[in-house]
């Protein structure tokens, strides 16, 4: 049985109004119950501002919403950032595009908007209209100044050498050594929850999928999980087992590009000149599975389509490759040398930021949404990969055990399916709410969606785990040195895309 | 004065064999220098299954730069257009008085060892300070580390050489290679073997090879040489690529002649200088050869790892002096 299976009413999920003087007993109570903040989600309704509060917990399954009512003449909510550091992230996101003031706020500078906005903009409220003028000049940010002796600022981006997204960093340095680093990042603010409204359930699966490009299934099927939740649609088994084929499938290619890039960036070139063989490989399969190297198209509201399964013979060669790569990167004394106790992030570090995903799991932290929110059942013997050192090495063998497994699991999974092409039928016509985790290759991706009677999307909030992960990245590099930050970086490989929606 | 010197002193040559000689040398390092990267590149990826750009890329590249505007960064001083310029020059002069085709270059009796390897490294400082005078944190950070690690391979390098000397009686480069031609069995000795591997270790340094800097990243943060020439285009970042591929090629040239003299010119014919030239382009090729497939298979050091490399070739270099006063 699949808790997929059992519909109407949803056990897992609960939802309640509350008053906003009940908000911080309420959110403390589930937190000391073992939930975590998985989104802080504002709405405009026109009349009334909304916020919604989802809290989630693994083993078993359970989701609970609580949901404040603001008068929009009053958009005040008491903040709730002395309890979780998550939370304080997601006011400040909520103050700067909805204008919710947060009574009681440490730190109310602005996180998604950048200095040239009009302060009075918030795009996400109904009456934003059309993008103002942006000021062309306006005040630089305002780093923290590390002053002594022999310290200096190393600016990095936003603009880099290489094609990857676009992220300031600002050092504070003392010879070799990073006293501090800042990421001023939100330069990739593309208004996509916006892009949301409005859209037919159908035509919102190719915004998902491009939230962050290399993350196209998981943000997808998050998405897809999320309609499939409010209009109470029941999905065949089958189709959720293709689905978790693709999951794993987009896992593998993204950690095997990790590996060969994390190799690189220690200048271990045949690493990773054979990790992009690889990747390519993987890439070429998935066109034959979905018709897209970034399986894309293949997963809809209630149906699911591919064009073949991947065989016995093509896993196979692709364990003996990955083998192959990991023993070449871990047989090397001189890459595990810069690997080991590089950019140490502790699990009381993690555990404080909420880090999700492979970071957590390498910090020691068990968190995996496959195992705490499944949509289909992986088998008895699945578990996360764990390790504890926190370190880069830490990151990279817990990649390398998760290509394994996820190895494993489609192996599984394409052994329990005939079908390449199963669908729940017509999607009904109707109102809801409804939310949606899936594990993507970074983590615990959580999509919730409000439909409206004709079926149209009124609001979709994102979460990738990147937003919930970044700050960990500058813990991490404490005593860390200049030229092992690249390296730090890519161990974490967060998203900015999917930071900044 | 025994051997070399004296079969120096007795057939010097006429002084146009010479110049042309130098001539001959400082062309073979300027057009060798970028055909040896290009040749560490194909053969880099080849091994890692790419293609790879041609060879001649190096040249290409050169031609392209030299025809471009000249553009200097904001707020540099002379010392930023001077740089380039010094980095070339010492280049050249010690191209033409370091016995690689020949042992009797422009200068007589020239090409001592302390010429050479102040030469190089007037060259290191040029660019180091020219890193610095844009006043970016990118080319601040590059000149410190190379400085931090010219500190410790400069010494080596001296010393490295220095244990050659005492076995050939003579500081002078020309008169090392012409001892080593005539008593081939100081190749064997135990100080011309450690010396060998302390300067095999200082050439991948000062040249900014894996394992102590990585030539083909585009990471500024763990850059070394490359950090210094971030500011630098056009006509300017030509002179300091030229500058630094003749150095590549100046160090593997001397290292090739110190260990395996054989094809250098010391009958003072232009045919020999031919030979000397195919020898020299055929042992520098062979090297650099080996080199990209020892770059291929390793990874670079952690940045305070470099140091404790260094260190270790300044200790072989010194084990190589003293087995020379010990062992007879």
């Amino acid at each position: 049985m699949t808790p997929s299976l059992m519909r109407d009413p949803d056990p897992r999920r609960t939802s309640t109004f509350i008053a906003r003087s009940e908000l911080r007993a309420e959110f403390s109570a589930l937190l000391a119950r073992g939930f975590r903040l998985a989104m802080i989600a504002g709405h405009d309704d026109g009349h009334a501002m909304r916020v919604v509060y989802v809290l989630c917990a693994g083993q078993p399954d359970r989701r609970v919403e609580l949901q404040v009512r603001l008068d929009a003449n009053r958009a005040e909510l008491p903040s709730l950032a002395a309890l979780s550091f998550s939370a304080s992230r997601f006011e400040r996101e909520l103050a700067d595009l909805f204008g919710i003031k947060l009574i009681g706020h440490p730190f109310v500078r602005p996180l998604v908007r950048h200095q040239h906005w009009p302060e009075t903009w918030h795009p996400m409220r109904l009456n934003a209209g059309p993008p103002p003028q942006m000021r062309p000049d306006a005040p630089p940010f305002p780093f923290v100044e590390v002053a002594g002796a022999g310290v200096y600022e190393i600016p990095v981006g936003p603009v880099h050498a290489g094609l990857i997204e676009p992220g300031h960093f600002r050092f504070s340095v003392v010879g070799e050594t990073i006293l501090k680093m800042k990421a001023r990042l939100w330069f990739l603010h593309r208004g996509i929850e916006k892009l949301f409204e409005g859209r037919t359930l159908v035509s919102a699966v190719p915004l998902a999928e491009r939230i962050s490009g290399d993350t196209a299934v998981a943000h997808s099927l998050a998405y897809c999980l999320a309609v499939e939740d409010a209009l109470q649609i029941e999905i065949p088994v089958e189709a959720q087992v293709l689905r978790a084929i693709l999951v794993e499938l987009e896992r593998v290619t993204n950690h095997v590009a990790d590996l060969g890039a994390l190799c690189n960036d220690v200048g271990f070139g045949i690493a990773h000149a054979r990790a992009l063989v690889l990747r390519e490989h993987l890439l070429r399969l998935a066109n034959e599975i979905t018709g897209h190297r970034l399986l894309r198209g293949a997963i809809l509201p209630g149906a699911v389509t591919l064009r073949r399964l991947p065989t016995e013979t093509d896993l196979a060669e692709i364990a003996v490759e990955v083998h192959d790569l990991i023993s070449l990167a871990t047989s090397n004394t001189v890459v595990m040398d810069r690997f080991r106790g590089t950019a140490v992030l502790r699990r009381e570090d993690a555990e404080a930021i909420g880090v999700l995903g492979v970071i957590a799991r390498a910090s020691g932290i068990s968190t995996d949404a496959r195992v705490n929110h499944p949509f289909v059942d992986l088998g008895v013997g699945f578990e996360p990969v764990v390790r504890e050192g926190g370190d880069v090495l830490a990151r990279f063998m817990v990649r390398a055990g998760e290509i394994t497994a996820s190895l494993r699991l489609i192996s599984e999974l394409t052994g329990r399916t005939r079908s390449l092409k199963v669908s729940a039928g017509e999607v009904p016509r109707r109102g809801g709410s409804g939310l949606g985790i899936t594990e993507g290759w970074r983590g615990a991706i959580v999509h919730r969606v409000e439909i409206d009677s004709s079926g149209y999307l009124t609001r979709c909030k994102i979460v990738d785990p990147s937003f919930l992960s970044w700050p960990a990245l500058s813990v991490a590099l404490a005593d860390t040195i200049v030229p092992d930050f690249p390296l730090a970086n890519k161990s974490f490989n967060l998203s900015y895309a999917g930071n900044d929606l | 004065m025994t051997g070399a010197n004296a079969m120096l002193a007795a057939a010097t040559p006429l002084l146009w064999v010479r110049i042309f000689a130098s001539a001959l040398q400082v062309v073979a390092v300027a057009v060798g220098g970028p055909l040896l990267l290009g040749l560490m590149g194909k053969v880099r990826a080849r091994a890692e299954s790419r293609i790879g750009p041609p060879i001649t890329q190096g040249l290409a590249d050169l031609r392209k730069l030299v025809r471009k505007e000249a553009i200097r960064a904001e707020h540099t001083s002379a010392v930023a257009s001077l740089a380039p310029l010094v980095l070339l020059g010492s280049a050249v002069v010690a191209s033409a008085v370091t016995p690689l085709l020949t042992t009797s270059t422009i200068i007589t009796g020239g090409g001592d060892l302390f010429v050479v390897v102040y030469l190089l490294l007037m060259g290191s400082v040029a660019l180091a300070l020219g890193g610095l005078d844009a006043g970016t944190a990118f080319g601040g950070m590059g000149s410190s580390r190379a400085m931090t690690i010219g500190a410790i391979s400069e010494p080596a390098l001296l010393v490295a050489i220095l244990a050659m000397a005492v076995q050939a009686k003579t500081s002078s480069l020309p008169g090392i290679v012409a001892g080593t031609l005539a008593h081939p069995a100081w190749l064997t000795s135990p100080q011309w073997i450690l010396a060998l591997a302390a300067l095999a270790i200082v050439v991948i340094a000062e040249t900014g090879r894996i394992p102590v800097d990585n030539p083909s990243t585009h990471l500024e943060l763990t850059m070394i040489r490359e950090a210094m020439m971030l500011e630098y285009a056009g006509p300017d970042l030509s002179m300091v690529t030229a500058g630094e591929a003749m150095r590549f090629a100046l160090l593997l040239g001397l290292l090739v002649n110190l260990f395996f003299p054989w094809g250098v010119d010391t009958s003072r014919s232009v045919a020999a200088l031919l030979i000397a030239l195919v020898a020299l382009a055929a042992k520098t090729a062979l090297l650099a050869i080996v080199i990209a497939l020892i770059e291929v298979s390793t990874a670079k050091l952690r940045l305070f790892r470099i140091p404790e490399l260094l260190a270790g070739g300044f200790v072989l270099a010194v084990m190589a002096v003293t087995a020379g006063l010990v062992i007879k």
